[in-house]
């Protein structure tokens, strides 16, 4: 299909536009990162002078790296766990008859109707009283079950074909052999839409870190990013700046190289 | 003496009412090659698959070599199964996915490597071990399937369409293949297919199947020559038999109130009834003849050249009739052409029941060449 | 012969029952061994919560969490005539009614004009998209930035412009409207990207046939783009009102509740009320409430959307 010349400028000022207001915050954050103290004070637009001074400050003044650190290992931590529990999940969905189930499929479909908020006080004070505020796994478990993902899977899974199980289940081939064998590697590229997903939401996580680290040993990158905000002072604009620049880096990166399948994994676990 | 698979009244419903599958008897010799036939939704799936232990029986009992295995599951009842859309596992080679099962099997790596060697120079897929099931052709895949039941050394080896993915030309192809293929290794085969060609020119025995009954067991040629009913009278055969209303007045066969043959007591020793019957004829059977010889006329309206023969439609009351004539004939559509009927050609079936009332005489004859 | 057959019959009968009843019950523990590990998380982080929290909202706490003096609704009569919490819910649809439609409408904009196949369209895409990769805390520095009184890029622009500066986050008047342009912002990568998937997911025959037809862009958009997108827009709008309702990182962020509890979000005041005042009981009798709204916004969602979905 070819569009019209006069269609085809339109579209295209309607684009830059668009990506010049949508790409403006972070633009303005990255140039403000390499600016000085006084050059933002002093209210200038574009930077004179390039100085990589601000993040030389902040990795100094704050326990970035630690911050990174632990948020790496939490969203690593968060993204396997849910990986291993949605898979396992949507495999019995997909694969195991056996009564009750459409009984438990429901009940999963009604924990979306929760919101995290309507259970955080009581989850808050579970992981209090196991002794496990500061600690990656009172971080990570209370995200490892996720409705959102065992359905995406098993919409994915629904669409190999049976006769695969069932041409194992003639040669003998065990459930648990089958679901690490054959379901897991075909079902490969919806893993990875559902890990970048999970990897992000976890990386971007805000309520819950909040609550549950006081102590820079496992404070995420986001709290981090939190305190550096309410603790410095108003003229060290530039250090924020390329203190959230360095937070949004990672998940930028992996959004790039993994927007399509991202795009097309949701559609499908969203419509159907 | 014991049958390697036998169907004491097996009977499948869904939900208490929807019944698929009434009363089935069956038994299957071993080295069989054994074809359930029918249209979509008779069924025939529904009972492979009840053989296979991939669906539960709703009723009666299935043996597998003597053995009671209605509870067993599909692994302990040594057999294998090739699907119509092959199964082949995506994500593996050729090579590992004919290996697949001998694994969970726990067959020794060194016999699976001979069993594979064998199973590939059989199948011809030497040079394609290392591809994945999506770089092959059809026929190439449905190789691999086969290579992949061979290999399990069961004695009992069902097939489910195998064959409906491929185009025609392929299909003829991959018949004898099969065939040859079972004749060679001497395997009880249980075959699936909608389609009557394959099921005649494969089948050792046939089943018709229809609307969840039995309409007729028996070899190609009997259920060609000695239909059991209107329903294999009309599904086996291509072209269809010619079918058409007829009833008995004095000596006269008076079908569909246009072709009037005449009739003695002689030839018609079985019929008991005067109305009420449906007469069949086979497209051969209807053949050319002189003014003279000829006893019926009728109009031409269509004709196919196949080259080696041609198929000329005609019209009969309400029905259109076809003839195969051998060699090319040059006729045109409105002409109306001498013809002639042998009333020993006349398979007779009752209308209502749709039951034989007397098959053709001349197919008792034992007209088959035998050598 | 069928009658002397019978009683080995029956014998061999019960037996397959026997059998069948075992892989039934092979097969529901096989089942449940599979979804264990989710029932467990999901019972211990979701289901015992949520009724704890119920438990919680009837009655008062000590700042540990443990319950001291059941007072049955007092919690939910107290949180009602509340002018704080009025406000709070007051402010919680003010911010809902603001960031729904306008992050609909922004991510729909975006969608429609990255949807055409032009040359470096994917650039465009990954940019309006990039929103998605950013954190609340990251984004809310951005903004913090923008809405900055002197030096803020908004200001500046006014500035430019002749006009005169607005305090964005300290206004009273302009919170609660800056707050919601900064989430919309946030939420229209992940808006943008679910559209777009649904608009390419649209039959391209049915362009093709409409251009045959003649048909004009904006007849194309109103009879057969939206038509086909609707069960896609659908979903956003509901995840969007649900994201709304639980909106939590940028307030705590941007303006702390304040100015004079204008953008004090019912999350934000539960949070107040069970973490920095340790009133566990009628945080607990708020969260209740934004559960119920939750509940509703979802149960809506399902029932029509089952309808919706199968549009084809």
């Amino acid at each position: 299909m070819t569009i019209p010349l006069r269609t085809k400028i339109i579209l295209y000022t309607l684009l830059v536009l668009a990506a010049l207001i949508m790409f403006a915050p972070l633009l303005i954050t990255f140039m403000m990162s390499f600016m000085s103290g006084q050059e933002i004070m002093m209210g200038n637009m574009i930077p004179t002078s390039f100085s990589l001074e601000n993040y030389v400050a902040v990795f100094q003044r704050f326990p970035l790296v630690r911050y990174l650190l632990n948020s790496l290992v939490m969203s690593l931590l968060i993204m396997t766990g849910q990986l291993i529990i949605s898979s396992l999940a949507a495999y019995a969905f997909v694969f195991i008859e056996f009564k009750g189930r459409d009984l438990i499929f429901f009940l999963f479909i009604a924990t979306m109707m929760v919101p995290f908020e309507a259970s955080v006080i009581p989850n808050f004070h579970t992981i209090r009283d196991l002794n496990w505020l500061n600690s990656y796994q009172g971080l990570a478990l209370p995200f490892f079950a996720m409705a959102f993902g065992t359905f995406l899977l098993r919409q994915n899974f629904k669409q190999i074909p049976k006769e695969l199980k069932e041409a194992s289940q003639i040669a003998g081939i065990g459930d648990l052999k089958f679901f690490l064998t054959v379901v897991l590697p075909v079902a490969k590229t919806s893993l990875l839409t559902l890990g970048v997903y999970g990897f992000l939401t976890s990386w971007n996580m805000y309520l819950w870190p909040l609550l549950t680290t006081t102590d820079d040993r496992f404070r995420t990158v986001q709290i981090g990013l939190r305190q550096l905000q309410s603790q410095e002072q108003l003229n060290e604009w530039g250090v924020i700046m390329a203190g959230a620049i360095i937070v949004v880096i990672p998940t930028l990166m992996i959004l790039f190289l993994g927007q399509k399948r991202l795009q097309q994994g949701l559609t499908e676990g969203a419509l159907k | 003496m014991m049958h390697l698979v036998e169907l004491k009244q097996v009977s499948k419903s869904y939900d208490k009412n929807v019944q698929v599958l009434h009363s089935i008897d069956l038994q299957i010799e071993e080295g069989e090659f054994f074809v359930l036939v029918g249209p979509s939704g008779s069924g025939k799936s529904t009972l492979l698959r009840m053989i296979a232990g991939l669906e539960s029986l709703s009723g009666g009992e299935l043996k597998i070599q003597g053995r009671l295995v209605n509870h067993l599951p599909p692994k302990e009842r040594h057999l294998s199964m090739v699907f119509q859309n092959y199964a082949l596992y995506p994500h593996l080679t050729v090579e590992q996915n004919i290996l697949f099962g001998l694994s969970a099997k726990k067959v020794n790596k060194q016999e699976q490597q001979k069993r594979l060697q064998e199973a590939v120079s059989m199948m011809g897929l030497g040079d394609l071990l290392k591809r994945k099931p999506k770089q092959l052709s059809g026929g190439q895949r449905q190789r691999v399937a086969l290579a992949r039941s061979v290999i399990s050394q069961e004695p009992l080896c069902l097939m489910d369409e195998p064959l409906s993915n491929l185009d025609a030309k392929l299909r003829a192809h991959m018949r004898t293949e099969i065939r040859r293929l079972q004749k060679k290794l001497g395997l009880t085969m249980i075959y699936v297919t909608h389609d009557q060609v394959e099921a005649m020119t494969m089948g050792d025995r046939i089943m018709v199947l229809n609307e969840g009954e039995i309409q007729q067991i028996g070899k190609p040629i009997d259920l060609y020559n000695q239909p059991a009913n209107l329903f294999v009278a009309s599904f086996i055969g291509s072209p269809r038999m010619n079918l058409g209303l007829a009833v008995i007045n004095q000596n006269q066969l008076i079908i569909e109130d246009t072709i009037k043959l005449s009739i003695t007591n002689q030839d018609i020793p079985k019929i008991i009834k005067r109305s009420g019957i449906t007469i069949g004829i086979r497209a051969e059977h209807l053949v050319y003849a002189t003014q003279e010889e000829a006893n019926l006329h009728l109009d031409v309206v269509n004709v196919e050249q196949l080259g080696n023969e041609t198929l000329l439609t005609f019209e009969v009351g309400s029905q259109l009739w076809t003839a195969k004539w051998l060699g090319q004939w040059l006729i045109n559509a409105g002409e109306r052409i001498p013809l002639k009927i042998n009333l020993d050609h006349i398979s007779f079936f009752d209308s209502q029941s749709g039951q034989i009332m007397q098959t053709a005489t001349a197919s008792q004859d034992l007209k088959v060449v035998a050598l | 012969m069928k009658q002397v057959a019978l009683p080995y019959q029956e014998h061999e009968h019960k037996g397959l029952l026997k059998a069948l009843k075992l892989q039934r019950m092979a097969s529901f523990s096989k089942g449940m061994l599979f979804l264990l590990p989710s029932i467990i998380l999901f019972s211990v982080f979701l289901f015992y919560p949520l009724g704890r929290t119920l438990y919680l909202s009837f009655f008062l706490t000590n700042s540990s969490g443990q319950t001291t003096v059941f007072v049955g609704l007092e919690n939910y009569m107290n949180i009602f005539n509340s002018p704080i919490f009025l406000k709070s819910l007051q402010s919680t649809l003010l911010f809902v009614l603001y960031t729904v439609p306008g992050t609909i409408l922004v991510s729909l904009f975006l969608a429609i004009i990255a949807n055409e196949k032009l040359k470096g369209v994917g650039l465009f895409r990954t940019m309006y998209a990039s929103t998605m990769g950013i954190s609340t805390a990251a984004a809310s520095v951005f903004w913090l930035f923008l809405f900055h009184p002197s030096i803020g890029w908004l200001n500046q622009l006014l500035k430019l412009l002749g006009a005169d500066a607005i305090g964005w986050l300290t206004n009273p008047d302009w919170a609660l409207f800056s707050v919601s342009i900064a989430t919309i912002w946030m939420n229209s990568g992940f808006t943008f990207l679910i559209l777009l998937g649904g608009l390419q997911s649209i039959d391209q025959y049915l362009y093709e046939s409409a251009n045959i037809d003649g048909a004009g862009y904006f007849y194309k958009l109103r009879r057969i783009t939206l038509p086909m997108l609707s069960p896609t827009l659908f979903f956003v709008i509901t995840v969007s009102f649900i994201n709304a309702f639980q909106t939590f990182g940028q307030i705590d962020m941007l303006t702390r509740g304040g100015p004079q509890n204008e953008t004090n979000l019912i999350v934000y005041s539960i949070y107040q009320d069970a973490f920095m005042n340790y009133q566990f009981g009628t945080a607990s009798a708020q969260a209740m409430i934004l559960f119920f709204i939750i509940l509703i916004l979802t149960l809506i969602q399902f029932k029509l959307g089952e309808r919706k979905v199968h549009y084809q």
